[in-house]
């Protein structure tokens, strides 16, 4: 049982805030992403759970008891580092055995958890070797393997694979929740990188400038974000940012864009938006959600013209680049869509997954 | 001059060759081992020319012969020297000084450059700068208040410590720990902190971090300080020469100086195999652990 | 200690600093100051006491029963021979250094030219000067320097120079102690300078060369600039180790012929202990220190400078 609860915790460096008073229960075998730009926290928040700073305020439970003033070693919790940090004059057996040679368990038992681990994460034949012969995936997967030996309640990540080149990190991200999936323990996982946050985590919690945005399954964050850091944040390409005016219109709502956009709010969402008449707002809707205007349109798919400024041919699919407002729009369109730079084209919004913005408050509607 | 010649005609034939390499640079290459032998035979001269004395009788220093060859070596300089009960004396107190201020250095640097380093406390940058802004008040500053001073430490207590060579172990730490401290600085240092972080995760506590992370890392630097520390030892001129008089308590340099010239009269036979045997020790280190050694030189400077 | 916190464990929203976090912070801090100590200890009783000691020395009288305050000092402001060593100090470590410096800096060009093997085997034998004790050295150039039996003076017959004195007259000893120091001091600055040379980029180099730079631009234009922080550390630190000088003048010529090579040290030396006037010699070794600090505060600026570049 591994359940860590985070109760009000803050984080002081001299007078500035770096962690304002975050809450957050994370549930025995979840698997956790802390995600968020650089500077928001993230690190801090997870060296404060491991115990490698202190914490100016709040407390840190696991299992129901507070560890605030219970030292890294004794809080049975690995870590696996940005860097690696394998000690450069052992070999990997070595590495991996070291919390357990510390702990004086028994040579058998020793054994036969770093065979398990080198099983686990397919390193058998690199035992013998230092870190400075192994490769950069390679000693990434030693380091993991020195955290599973210690059988810990907690794993913690911190940002693990953004030494790797672009291609090695797709495929140890993928041993990484297979790994999960193997030894079920609860791992808190700190990235940068939203697509690992998406892939990865059962549920993501979004941070910026040391306070929690929203927390939700990784699908959840993607639909319905809560304010606009995390629906510019979460989703590769990013969600479009438009200017606009709600006006009334009738019974209903129209979403004014620009002087030649203007979209009927769906009548579902109606109610929702009525009190934001007037206000200061901006229009959100994902690339994916702009595509070219087809014949046979279903319900709250508005059409308009937009004249094509870039075309991005990707193969699976053509980005599409537009102007409303002054606003550059991403749209993703068929490969074979008819897009010309310079020419109009017809483009169809998604009203279903349309996003209002309330630019005072940054909450999304 | 360039290297490539394109030969704009005949393009198919001449092909650049890249591996040899331009007149420009052989001639380079040419002067820089020219005036490398020129300094080398600078340096390399009065070691050799010790080692040319050191096999003649003494027959054949004072004959008009030529002093850079021997045309009769003979060994007994060197018999005299290490049959000498007295000689002997001399490097066993060199050799016992030396390895005991080795020992002390690394057990008061290694701690201290830890603490340094890695763990903060009231006054410890003000430390880390001022251990090295020790050397400014140099030994020839400080012999004369020390000699005053065990002397009057005589006085009070009793217990001689002038002109016995343990004074040395008491005063050459002075030099060696600085410097010591200082190189190990750099070199913890330069350990990421990653690797305590990890090491406190696998639940070690501050000593077996020490002991089992950081002396292994750090290891070439704790190599090249104790390099350091015995060469300054074994070389120390003006401390020994200070503070103990007795043959029998003299170090080495000392011991020669002043013994092997009595009076006016030097013999240079016996005098240049002294010298020689008595550089021995740390040419020796420095032929086996060579790039410890500059190591521990270029360190401080890089690292700064 | 934990149990101060414990207590509160249920108590949430509340921004402390527990008592118990406060004990650990002082015992991690008092582990690190105790293993400090000994090096503090070290410092303060065997060199910054002395120090001071010797300034009350100074002040004492020749069989150091009666104070009196800077009489020693003007006695020898008084004496020609005092600032005869003010004046060959100085020249000596000027002279020295500048020499060192310039040795250095063209020795580790060539061994930097030279391809890589080989500067291994050249560096480790242009070092030994450096590794061989100085009183050891030393001898060697006495005997090479032996009035009747030079070696460098018979080569020099052989060409036709008459033989040097080359520690018998007054300017030759100089010439001749600052030679041995420079021989002894060389390779240092040229493995450090060397040091240097290798952690220059070579794309720097290319760039130049394009530009269109011959050789002696690109070392003024490139390498003396990136170098310019180890020159000038390397060469305070070596100007106050060679104004201390001890061992060379020592052995060479013990300060003669009539004291014309006489330096701080080995006149205090000769004063102090030789000569049994404890004060007195304390008080010519203590006029190091005035010209040591302003090295002191040229090197921590620098330091400073650089710390400040680099961050």
């Amino acid at each position: 049982m591994a359940q860590v609860t985070l109760r009000k915790v803050v984080k002081m460096y001299d007078d500035v805030e770096a962690v304002s008073a975050i809450d957050l229960d994370i549930a025995d075998k979840e698997f956790v992403v802390l995600v968020g730009p650089s500077g928001c926290g993230k690190s801090t928040t997870l060296r404060m759970i491991a115990g490698l700073e202190e914490i100016s305020g709040g407390e840190i439970a696991v299992d129901g008891d507070v560890v605030n003033d219970v030292p890294p070693k004794d809080r049975d919790m690995a870590m696996v580092f940005q860097n690696y940090a394998l000690y450069p004059h052992m070999t990997v057996y070595q590495n991996m055995s070291f919390g357990l040679r510390l702990k004086k368990y028994p040579k058998d038992e020793i054994d036969k958890r770093v065979q398990e681990a080198a099983r686990i994460l397919d390193i058998k034949e690199l035992l013998q070797r230092k870190p400075r012969q192994l490769s950069g995936g390679q000693r990434q997967r030693v380091a993991m393997g020195r955290a599973i030996v210690r059988n810990p309640k907690v794993f913690l990540f911190d940002e693990p694979l953004s030494n790797l080149d672009a291609k090695l990190r797709v495929q140890m991200r993928t041993e990484i929740k297979r790994v999960h999936q193997k030894v079920r323990t609860t791992t808190v996982y700190v990235t940068h990188d939203q697509v690992e946050a998406m892939t990865l985590a059962d549920r993501v919690v979004v941070m910026n400038k040391g306070k929690i945005e929203q927390i939700g399954a990784p699908n959840y964050l993607y639909h319905s974000p809560a304010t606009r850091f995390v629906a510019g944040f979460i989703g590769s390409p990013a969600m479009n940012f438009i200017p606009c005016k709600l006006e009334q219109a009738g019974d209903g709502l129209n979403v004014r864009l620009s002087d030649t956009v203007t979209f009927a709010v769906p009548a579902e969402r109606v109610p929702r938006y009525k009190g934001a008449v007037g206000k200061d707002l901006t229009f959100g809707i994902r690339p994916e959600h702009l595509t070219e205007a087809k014949a046979n349109g279903s319900k709250n798919l508005a059409v308009f013209d937009a004249g094509v400024e870039v075309v991005e041919p990707m193969g699976n699919e053509t980005m599409v680049f537009i102007s409303i407002s002054g606003a550059e729009v991403c749209c993703r369109t068929d490969p074979n869509a008819a897009a010309k730079v310079g020419a109009p084209m017809k483009l169809a919004a998604h009203l279903d997954h349309m996003h209002l913005i309330d630019n005072v408050t940054g909450q999304v509607l | 001059m360039s290297a490539v010649t394109v030969d704009s005609i005949d393009r198919g034939a001449r092909r650049a060759k890249y591996g040899s390499m331009s007149k420009d640079r052989r001639w380079a290459l040419r002067w820089s081992y020219f005036f490398l032998v020129l300094f080398a035979i600078f340096f390399l001269m009065p070691p050799v020319y010790m080692f040319i004395t050191s096999l003649k009788t003494s027959g054949e220093i004072s004959a008009a012969t030529s002093p850079w060859w021997v045309y009769n070596p003979t060994l007994a300089n060197y018999v005299e020297l290490l049959t000498s009960e007295q000689y002997l004396t001399f490097f066993r107190n060199s050799a016992l000084v030396s390895t005991f201020v080795v020992a002390i250095t690394m057990i008061i640097s290694i701690p201290a450059a830890f603490a340094l380093a890695r763990m903060k406390f009231w006054g410890s940058t003000m430390l880390a700068t001022g251990v090295f802004l020790t050397y400014l008040i140099p030994d020839t500053l400080l012999f004369i208040p020390l000699f005053k001073m065990f002397a009057v430490f005589h006085e009070w207590t009793g217990i001689q410590l002038l002109n016995r060579w343990y004074v040395l172990l008491i005063v050459y730490p002075t030099l060696t720990v600085p410097f010591c401290t200082w190189i190990m600085i750099g070199y913890f240092a330069s350990i990421p902190k990653e690797l305590d972080e990890a090491a406190l995760m696998d639940g070690a506590n501050y000593r077996q971090i020490l002991f089992r992370v950081f002396i292994p890392v750090a290891l070439p630097g704790l190599i090249a300080a104790t390099i350091f520390a015995f060469t300054v030892s074994w070389a120390q001129f003006l401390y020994p020469l200070a503070l103990t008089t007795s043959q029998d308590q003299l170090v080495l340099p000392v011991g020669v100086v002043t013994t092997l010239i009595k009076g006016d009269v030097f013999s240079w036979g016996p005098l240049m195999t002294g010298a020689l045997l008595g550089a021995l020790p740390p040419l020796l280190i420095y032929a086996f652990l060579m790039d410890y050694y500059i190591a521990g030189l270029t360190a401080g400077a890089t690292k700064g | 200690m934990v149990d101060a916190v414990a207590g509160h464990a249920r108590s949430v929203g509340v921004v402390r600093r527990p008592g118990g976090l406060h004990r650990f912070l002082r015992r991690k801090s008092t582990i690190a100051f105790l293993m400090a100590l000994p090096l503090i200890v070290l410092i303060a009783g065997l060199v910054l006491y002395p120090a001071l000691y010797a300034l009350h020395l100074a002040m004492l009288n020749k069989s150091m029963e009666r104070f009196v305050g800077f009489a020693n000092f003007a006695f020898l402001f008084k004496r020609e021979t005092f600032w005869m060593v003010v004046q060959q100090s100085c020249i000596f470590a000027i002279t020295a250094v500048i020499f060192k410096a310039l040795i250095g800096f063209i020795v580790a060009h060539f061994v930097h030219n030279i391809p890589a093997k080989g500067q291994r085997k050249w560096r480790g034998m242009l070092l030994i000067p450096w590794v061989i004790p100085p009183a050891m050295s030393t001898l060697a150039w006495l005997w090479l320097f032996d009035p009747s039996y030079s070696a460098i003076n018979w080569i020099l017959g052989y060409v036709g120079i008459g033989p040097i004195p080359w520690t018998g007259d007054a300017y030759w000893a100089r010439f001749s102690v600052i030679l041995v120091n420079v021989w002894y001091g060389a390779p240092f600055f040229l493995i450090m300078y060397l040091a240097a040379l290798k952690s220059v980029p070579e794309q720097l180099y290319e760039a130049a060369a394009i530009d269109g730079a011959n050789w002696w631009q690109r070392i003024w234009f490139v390498t003396l600039p990136m170098m310019r922080n180890i020159i000038a550390i390397t060469a305070l630190f070596s100007l106050i180790v060679t104004f201390a000088n001890f061992d060379i003048v020592k052995i060479l010529t013990a300060g003669g012929p009539i004291d014309r090579t006489h330096m701080f040290a080995t006149w205090a030396f000769w004063l102090g202990i030789q000569g049994g006037d404890i004060p007195l010699g304390a008080t010519v070794s203590l006029f190091m220190f005035p010209i040591l600090a302003v090295g002191a505060v040229f090197i921590l600026r620098d330091i400073h400078r650089r710390g400040n570049e680099a961050s």
